[in-house]
């Protein structure tokens, strides 16, 4: 069977995309995000993947509000990455796994997940961004993808529980998927920060670390003890990302190790972090 | 019910009605054309989509808040704060009435705390 092989959150700010495309991953403004990933690279290198779904959030590339699902999973032969308005430089297509997207698929709607199927699908900064911090320095993305949207721009937004209960039911979907595939799962987006109205620029360092912290218990559920209007009044209306963070962690099964974390406040008006799991090594 | 957040703007059924047109607007921004057809003429590019007046106002203002005040979502305005060649900390400036180095200093200061 298919294994979920470990998980990696990370924020999506579009300014990292500038970064990358001026080279200024070792400026003193951009290092203590960058740097958090090189422990990453050097753990995706020892356990190869062989795909990733990615849980992310549109911001008005693929949808509109003129249809807004809660729950959006790409099945398409390819993901492309577009002009979103900023003249940041676009990423190659992103490879599609079709039997993978399709196990997810049924096993999803079959667990009564009601997601929305998406033949044609373009990709954010959200979905990119990571993807390319993962692997920087491939010219495109080396591992075909399954994209996994979840709706944060138009209330009410689904829950931090139920996002749980999506990436739990995502991992169990790999678990029981007859390949010898294994599937790395991220979830973009985050920590606090807030971009809209006179409450910009808030940023809640404590929530955040205590947030991360609870990654790295069994049970990973402390965030679903709170609704969405919380986590907004807590960390933000754009810090609501976490949820794509707990969906991520919730697909892997058991005690977890933490690979490597990271945290820096402020690229751009944002608490970047970075936090990597896998499933811990069964004693003998 | 939508809990008020002072100085936060969700998007929600009482208000995407009212947002619509404007966020429709700043949602074809993510064409170049449509870009240049709004910087050749911001006003008449405003009634193409049915902006309501004070929309049309607040967008030839640069007033984000105005724009939030109706109906005008983050994810879309940013396009056109994009446009208009404004980074995340100068909108954050021209929402809370900071200098952006002022702005900027704030978000500094929560990551020392």
């Amino acid at each position: 069977m298919a294994q979920v092989i470990g998980c990696v959150n990370t924020s999506h700010v579009p300014s990292i995309g500038r970064a990358i495309a001026h080279g200024l991953q070792k400026d003193p403004y951009w290092s203590p995000f960058f740097n958090g990933f090189p422990p990453i690279h050097e753990w995706l290198e020892e356990v190869k993947p062989d795909a990733v779904v990615v849980f992310y959030n549109d911001h008005g590339l693929n949808f509109f509000l003129d249809k807004m699902p809660t729950f959006a999973i790409g099945a398409a032969p390819q993901y492309v990455n577009e002009d979103e308005g900023w003249g940041t430089p676009k990423f190659p297509p992103f490879e599609s796994d079709l039997d993978l997207s399709w196990q997810l698929i049924n096993y999803l709607v079959d667990h009564d997940f009601d997601m929305t199927i998406c033949q044609e699908m373009m990709v954010d900064h959200a979905f990119a961004l990571p993807l390319k911090m993962l692997f920087p320095n491939q010219e495109k993305c080396p591992i075909p993808t399954v994209p996994i949207s979840i709706n944060t721009v138009l209330y009410p937004y689904p829950s931090a529980r139920r996002c749980a209960q999506l990436g739990k039911a995502v991992g169990d979907a790999i678990r029981a998927w007859d390949s010898d595939k294994k599937v790395l799962i991220v979830g973009t987006g985050g920590l606090s920060h807030q971009l809209e109205g006179e409450r910009a620029g808030h940023l809640n360092k404590k929530f955040d670390l205590q947030f991360m912290d609870s990654l790295m218990q069994e049970d990973p559920n402390w965030i679903t003890q709170f609704t969405s209007e919380d986590i907004i009044e807590e960390v933000g209306t754009a810090g609501l990302e976490i949820i794509m963070w707990i969906a991520a962690r919730s697909a892997l099964k058991g005690p977890v190790t933490e690979i490597h974390r990271n945290y820096h406040i402020p690229i751009s008006n944002t608490a970047a972090g970075t936090q990597a799991f896998a499933p811990a090594k069964k004693s003998v | 019910m939508k809990r008020i957040i002072p100085g936060t703007y969700l998007l929600s059924g009482e208000n995407t009605g009212e947002g619509y047109a404007l966020n429709k607007m700043c949602f074809s921004f993510n064409s170049e054309t449509s870009r240049k057809a709004f910087t050749r003429n911001q006003e008449a590019y405003c009634r193409k989509y049915g902006l309501s007046e004070k929309q049309i106002r607040a967008i030839l203002d640069r007033d984000l808040i105005g724009l939030q005040r109706t109906g005008g979502n983050i994810y879309y305005l940013g396009k056109y704060a994009g446009l208009l060649g404004l980074d995340v900390q100068d909108w954050g400036a021209m929402q809370t009435g900071k200098s952006k180095t002022d702005f900027t200093a704030m978000l500094y200061a929560a990551g020392a705390a």
